[in-house]
């Protein structure tokens, strides 16, 4: 066998990374309340409990204007951002692409204080609004790596045939250019909306009393009875993450394919 | 007239285009994270009063952050923790990007890559959730060994502790390992090593003294992008680490949240900050040398 024992150490890895996720449903579907085996039987009564629980409809629906407006909004940063690095040279460019690719490595909760450091100080009331300016900051530095592949496999001689046939850039742009990233700008919006949507400690410091979803998953682990619930919101989020992120890897591997790259793997 | 033309040689010159394509990312991380940064760095100077900062320039902070024994305590733990998974996570993930690089069929590359990072990007906090339940008095571990009657009471050592906190880290954070090693080995030429072995290297050999040093800028990478974040981790020693577990991120909340004393949370921010970057930098000048471009 090709490899052999790394293909067994592989998949005992592969078996490591993925325990958490195989163990929630089994707690999904189990009747009791204490998050512990052995599983003492199959019940659907946690999702049940799930459509009874006002304050989490209101989380669900405070994280979803966050991640819809972070996505849309760090992707369009991130198109400027990426095409001005991969297209152009000019003065301060690895300082100013240091600094907006930093929070790719900087702890988020330097991030978070540093941010609720100033909103207070200009006396902006913490709402969903300043979560998002927290998630367009961490999430676009991921939008831009996706980007920057799409953009860095672009033939510059697409575009100046384009130019050459008497089109401006702007509809070059638009014509040539556009077209040819879409599936890495698909990618990137479902990348930063599933990033935003789970990401807890800007939230926790920047929401105010508006809690989003994570913040409000963090409030009930403090109360065992609520946790099995907790792992039935669970079970249905990592379901989404996982739709989600196929979708974004189909379109990340298209856009490939579109502009004749090889592909190299991963997002990141 | 002149100068009119070179405004507008100067408007269409390739600095000012990328410069002007550029600027709405950069004026928003300048006035969204550079100068937050900045303002805690001044905060880290000024001292805490009723209601307001008090803006008198004081090394008090950092006098307090230093030489208070508690402050001291998570500090020195913070660096042990995320030294310990860093190590931990790029032990154990080399071999699996050397896996997926030199065993797994090009085709299947990407989805071997895909199935790595699908967990990280999997609600996090459920994750870290579930290893106290993995790890946990009654939890999945204890709980096995007990029915295989290897143990005959809980292990209470693999809980709310270090170790703990290692464990659930060294998962979060290993598709981070996995990737830059990975890309490092893709890039190595397959003739070198080929040329290793035809002049009499063992495979093994061949590995050390060509492979892993050509692959050494990944192995660096990986070191610095999981070592960095996860000094600042808030949720894994909160949920999992018990009172002995706490780090510096649990502290940074305190005083911020809880306390309500910025200037003392901003210098422990700014002190753990220095020190990543001080470990950082030593730990990159002691890898220069695989660092230097080929032929350097």
């Amino acid at each position: 066998m090709k490899g052999g024992w790394f293909k067994v150490y592989a998949l005992a890895y592969l078996l490591f990374l993925y325990a958490p996720i195989i163990l929630l449903p089994m707690f999904a579907f189990n009747d009791a309340t204490v998050i512990a085996f052995p599983l003492s039987g199959f019940s659907t009564k946690w999702f049940v409990a799930l459509a009874d629980d006002p304050p989490l409809h209101i989380a669900v629906k405070n994280s979803l204007i966050i991640a819809v407006t972070t996505a849309i909004l760090s992707t369009t940063l991130a198109v400027f951002a990426a095409r001005a690095s991969t297209r152009y040279r000019f003065p301060a460019k690895a300082g100013l692409m240091g600094l907006i690719m930093l929070p790719l490595v900087l702890p988020e909760i330097i991030v978070a204080v540093s941010l609720l450091s100033v909103l207070l100080m200009i006396g902006l009331e913490l709402s969903i609004f300043t979560v998002i300016l927290g998630h367009v900051l961490v999430c676009t530095p991921f939008c831009i790596a996706i980007l920057s592949s799409a953009f860095q496999s672009l033939d510059r001689s697409l575009e100046e045939a384009a130019y050459d046939l008497g089109e401006t850039s702007f509809s070059t742009f638009r014509l040539i250019i556009l077209p040819l990233v879409m599936p890495g700008i698909i990618s990137s919006l479902l990348i930063s909306f599933t990033i935003s949507l789970d990401e807890f400690i800007i939230a926790f410091f920047l929401a105010g009393t508006q809690a989003t979803l994570p913040v409000y998953i963090f409030s009930q682990f403090r109360f065992p009875q609520a946790v099995p619930v907790i792992m039935a919101l669970g079970t249905i989020l990592v379901c989404l993450s996982i739709l989600l992120l196929s979708i974004a890897e189909f379109f990340r591997r298209r856009g490939l394919a579109r502009s004749g790259a090889k592909d190299t793997g991963g997002f990141l | 007239m002149k100068s009119e033309g070179v405004l507008h040689r100067l408007g269409r010159s390739e600095a000012a285009s990328g410069l002007a394509m550029i600027s709405p990312t950069a004026i928003y991380a300048i006035l969204l994270l550079g100068a937050p940064l900045a303002l805690i760095f001044l905060y880290s100077f000024m001292t805490d009063g009723y209601l307001e900062i008090i803006r008198t320039f004081t090394f008090a902070n950092y006098i307090e952050a230093w030489t208070n024994e508690l402050y001291r305590v998570v500090m020195l733990r913070s660096l042990f923790v995320s030294m310990t998974v860093t190590a931990v996570t790029v032990l154990l993930a080399f071999p699996v990007a050397y896996f997926v690089s030199f065993h797994v069929d090009p085709s299947r590359k990407s989805l071997w890559l895909f199935l790595i990072t699908i967990p990280f990007w999997t609600s996090y906090l459920i994750r870290v959730f579930l290893w106290k339940v993995i790890l946990g008095y009654n939890g999945v571990v204890n709980s096995g060994l007990l029915g295989l009657g290897i143990i005959s009471e809980p292990l209470q050592w693999i809980n709310y502790n270090v170790g703990a906190v290692v464990v659930t880290l060294a998962h979060a954070y290993a598709p981070f390992a996995i990737l830059p090693i990975f890309v490092a080995l893709e890039k190595i030429d397959r003739s070198l090593l080929e040329a290793g072995q035809d002049l009499g290297e063992s495979r093994f050999m061949t590995f050390l003294r060509v492979t892993l040093p050509l692959a050494m800028p990944g192995v660096i990478a990986s070191v610095l992008i999981v070592f960095i974040p996860t000094i600042g981790d808030f949720v894994t020693p909160q949920l999992v680490g018990g009172p002995e577990g706490r780090m510096v991120a649990n502290l940074i909340q305190l005083q911020y949240l809880k306390l309500d004393n910025y200037p003392l949370g901003s210098a422990i921010a700014v002190s753990a900050m220095m020190i990543v970057t001080v470990v950082s930098l030593v730990f990159l000048y002691l890898n220069r040398r695989y660092l230097r471009g080929p032929g350097a």
